[in-house]
């Protein structure tokens, strides 16, 4: 029996009543008019919460990415609200989907367009290994050319585990150290990968 | 008058003799065969006769077949009368070797990138090409990978298991 339609005729009051989530508060002294952290933490609080991604989708993890994006999913909730499509202005690029060998300078270059600090998310296989194009044609993962943050594993990855993965990034960018970006072990890592 | 296969393969014997052979009729597509000498001038003699009016390249590519010395590489025409509806087909036989085919970019403007693609993939050289170089792999790419002595996984990974991926290893 086909299932039957239903339309949203009696849509439900948003209960934002106690409802919203609110960032915890670093931990820190505090007393009576003063509170006192460290201007790391609160860094580290402002940019986990309002990381600007920058989708780099190829193919078939692409489409997961927009259900991602959409209002079911809503990869919104976690302070990722706006897509930015101009790497200068995003912190993190989500590489979905299968990278050509020929597009590999392409993503290399976007990714140092991007300013300091920046993340790298790999979502699928391809991203990540290659997947099943095990092939001439084909970049087999894209940590050869960038350095990645996180991988998310799938072919493709239901929406969960892209947030999932975009929860990981924001656990890194939260814990990061201000200094970890001009360190000698970050420099030698990007000068590995040909990147002054 | 309808313009059927056995019409068109009465033209073309009668104008080319014993350089058109090999004829079959696979799902009813003509197919033959022609020296690579000739395929400028049997493509010519498509496109101009008044009848046969082949003047539409829907594709070129090439086959390769290791186990005919002499004869590795095809390289295939499809050509497409688009007034009557008809299509046909045929082939040119070269060694690998000395993979040397005439181009066919001055009668079809389109067999400009198919030819450029059939290079990348199988290294036929298409002599008088104008820009003969690698459309869909990277330029720096040094061999030809649609050759059948070339599987098809990558050979520069390392990180594999080998015995996992059919590589190296047994799998009975
Ligand atoms: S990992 Fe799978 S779903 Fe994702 S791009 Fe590759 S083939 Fe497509």
């Amino acid at each position: 029996m086909p299932r039957p339609v239903r339309f949203n005729v009696h849509p439900r009051e948003a209960d934002i009543h106690n409802n919203i989530a609110i960032a915890e508060m670093p931990a820190g002294l505090q007393g009576e008019g003063y509170f006192a952290t460290s201007l790391e933490r609160v860094v580290g609080l402002a940019r986990k919460n309002s990381i600007w991604p920058l989708p780099f989708a190829t193919s078939c993890c692409g489409i997961e990415f927009m259900a991602t994006m959409g209002s079911h999913y809503d990869l919104s909730r976690f302070g990722s609200e706006r897509m930015g499509f101009t790497p200068r202005q995003c912190d993190l690029i989500m590489v979905m989907g299968t990278i050509a060998k020929k597009m590999a300078p392409i993503l290399r270059q976007v990714y140092l367009q991007m300013a300091e600090p920046r993340w790298v998310l790999a979502v699928g296989a391809c991203a990540s290994s290659g997947g099943i194009f095990d092939t001439y044609s084909v970049l087999q993962g894209i940590d050869q050319v960038i350095p990645v943050d996180v991988y998310v594993p799938g072919c493709p990855p239901r929406p969960e585990a892209i947030l999932d993965g975009v929860l990981r990034i924001q656990e890194l960018v939260h814990n990061e150290s201000l200094r970890r970006r001009h360190s000698e072990h970050y420099k030698a890592l990007l000068n590995s990968y040909g990147i002054e | 008058m309808e313009l059927t296969n056995d019409y068109i393969r009465q033209r073309l014997e009668e104008k080319f003799g014993v350089d058109v052979s090999g004829f079959e009729q696979p799902y009813g597509l003509l197919t033959f065969e022609t020296p690579k000498e000739n395929n400028l001038k049997v493509m010519q003699f498509l496109f101009d006769d008044a009848e046969l009016r082949f003047q539409f390249l829907t594709d070129l590519t090439a086959v390769h077949y290791p186990d005919q010395p002499g004869r590795e590489l095809a390289v295939v025409y499809h050509l497409h009368n688009l007034v009557d509806n008809v299509r046909i087909r045929f082939k040119v036989f070269t060694a690998i070797e000395q993979p040397d085919v005439f181009t066919a970019t001055s009668l079809y403007a389109s067999a400009n990138w198919m030819e450029r693609e059939t290079y990348d993939f199988f290294g036929v050289n298409f002599v008088g090409h104008p820009n003969l170089k690698r459309i869909l792999n990277v330029d720096e790419m040094d061999y030809f990978p649609m050759r059948k002595e070339f599987p098809l996984e990558d050979q520069t990974r390392i990180d594999k298991d080998d015995e996992m991926f059919g590589r190296g290893g047994h799998i009975f």
